[in-house]
């Protein structure tokens, strides 16, 4: 088959809809298409059912009971539901939370926010591998702490935590224990009740169904976790989100997340890694002074984060056009600093500069990662051609001696 | 983000890459930038001794508006008086590669390494001079 360009590895900032989610969603649309709210004619019974179905199917595939699923806008409005609506329930209980360095900006903005209402941050450190330690996390609970965020997988390295040990501290101490679940969903196994979790964001558009939709787990019973709701109006969704609901964007939901399960036993996920160790195998061998970011062990299986030393992220990405990647080099963003996620793990600012993220997919190809790779050495020796830095390099000299004149 | 035909033209197929000998009397070099701030340049010129910038390499470390403003800068040189490229202000390579305000840097980067170059070069000539003449002192 003939490969279309650019070839997308970018899929931890997105994937696109599954085919049997558009078939799912789209009679919600046309024929489908009543306000779950109407209780007195059949088109709000039927979009009540499809609500309920997916409910169901999201429920399944985090081992909940559907009552504990509240549907939103997606993963930023549930970070933002479970901590606002944490800290404003418990606030006469306590103050102060628990979370890490390396959350995503809807965490970590949403604690500034808290923290100039009067709540107390505790940010933990991660090792170089991007891990916390269970350990840390027993060690900050204070009397007065009411809440613990850390994210499950990271979007950036992958690096998957010990939410299970996590969770069971947070239980033991009567901590409330949240976690950003969005990366690891459909790619490894997640039980809220094995693993302590008493809620949890979701998204859709990381699982193949579409954005604008999201989920936030909210645990109902042992212990039952109690929230503020950020919007008020119609009492929809157990009066913890107002807001006539999406129907086509929670059925689709729904499917995504029906076939997320699917992807756990179907062999999707063995294939995902295989590819991705396919990307990693054919980088190595082909080219020097390669840096992995993040642990190798405790891994997304559809990750890979790499330091191209000597060459700029957004030279890589220019150069590469033809694949679709991230990079944490600070060029790409607006900040002009580069990722903090990296920078918290104590990689070297200079490697920093170099990453690029891959992210495998669902539809992803063998013949595209042997495109990725090909594409990739050719570039990198050209940009390391032309790198000065390359060249001092091969000429013995140790960068970190140099004088450097910064600008 | 989207970039200039021009500029693009100049980081797919940068004129001028590579190295002189940065011990020979008519090099001067210039490196500026530190990896930790994500760019470095180096940037040489062969400078007869009429003044003249006879040739120009350059290599560098950055993203693609630095690659490009490196690259535009060797081919502004070529030709030119020291006097002449001693005007050429990061201004110039900014409009000319039309970059957008967070890469403005790039561009004031390169006029750095063409000046860092070409007082390198009036450096070693006045040692060499200074190394000619030493006999008229002390006697």
């Amino acid at each position: 088959m003939a490969l279309k360009f650019p070839i997308y590895l970018d899929n931890h900032a997105t994937t696109p809809c599954d085919p049997r989610v558009v078939d799912a969603m789209l009679p919600y649309l046309t024929e489908i298409f009543g306000n779950a709210g109407s209780r007195n004619h059949a088109y709000g019974w039927k979009a009540q059912e499809a609500i309920e179905r997916a409910r169901e199917q999201v429920a399944a595939l985090i081992g909940a009971d559907p009552k504990e699923i509240v549907f939103t806008s997606g993963a930023t409005e549930s970070d933002n539901l479970a901590l606002l609506g944490v800290a404003k329930f418990y606030a006469d209980k306590g103050r102060h939370i628990i979370t890490s360095q390396i959350e995503h900006k809807a965490i970590l903005d949403t604690a500034h926010h808290l923290e100039k209402e009067g709540f107390e941050f505790t940010y933990l450190p991660v090792d170089k591998e991007g891990r916390i330690d269970p350990q840390q996390v027993a060690d900050a609970i204070r009397p007065d702490t009411i809440l613990c965020s850390i994210m499950w997988a990271n979007n950036e390295i992958g690096t998957v935590q010990d939410i299970t040990a996590i969770g069971a501290i947070c239980r033991s101490k009567g901590v409330i224990f949240h976690t950003d679940a969005v990366q690891g969903l459909g790619r490894i196994p997640f039980d809220v009740n094995s693993m302590n979790v008493d809620l949890a964001s979701i998204s859709a558009h990381k699982i193949y169904g579409p954005k604008g939709i999201g989920a936030l787990y909210v645990r109902r019973a042992r212990p039952r976790i109690r929230l503020e709701p950020m919007f008020h109006g119609g009492g929809q969704e157990r009066g913890l989100r107002s807001g006539t609901q999406p129907v086509q964007q929670i059925v689709a939901l729904g499917k995504a997340a029906e076939l997320a399960k699917d992807a756990l036993t179907n062999g999707e996920i063995e294939k995902t890694r295989a590819l991705r160790d396919r990307l990693w195998a054919g980088l190595q061998a082909n080219l020097d002074e390669l840096y992995l970011n993040g642990s190798w062990e405790h891994r997304l299986p559809n990750n890979l984060n790499v330091s191209f030393a000597y060459c700029e992220g957004e030279a890589i990405m220019m150069a590469i056009k033809n694949l679709a990647v991230s990079s944490g080099s600070a060029c790409t963003s607006s900040s002009l600093e580069p990722s903090y996620v990296l920078r918290a793990m104590g990689v070297d600012v200079e490697l920093a500069h170099t990453s690029i993220r891959f992210g495998i997919g669902r539809f992803t190809t063998e013949e595209e990662i042997d495109y990725a790779v090909v594409l990739l050495t050719e570039k990198i020796r050209w940009l390391r051609e032309m790198s000065p830095l390359y060249e001092m390099v091969k000429e013995g000299v140790d960068l970190k001696s140099v004088q450097w004149v910064a600008h | 983000m989207a970039y200039d035909n021009k500029l693009i033209d100049h980081y797919e197929n940068p004129r001028n890459v590579g190295s002189m000998d940065k011990n020979a009397a008519d090099v001067g070099t210039g490196v500026v930038g530190a990896p930790a701030c994500g760019d470095v340049m180096k940037l040489q010129l062969k400078i007869s001794d009429e003044g003249i910038i006879e040739d120009a390499r350059f290599k560098t470390f950055g993203c693609g508006s630095a690659i490009a403003s490196s690259s535009l800068v060797t081919e502004m040189v070529k030709g030119r008086t020291i006097g002449e490229a001693m005007k050429i202000q990061n201004s110039h390579i900014a409009e000319e590669l039309k970059l957008p305000p967070v890469k403005i840097h790039c561009s004031v980067l390169a006029e750095d390494a063409l000046k860092a170059a070409i007082n390198d070069y009036l450096k070693k000539k006045q040692a060499a001079a200074e190394a000619a003449a030493p006999a008229t002192v002390a006697e």
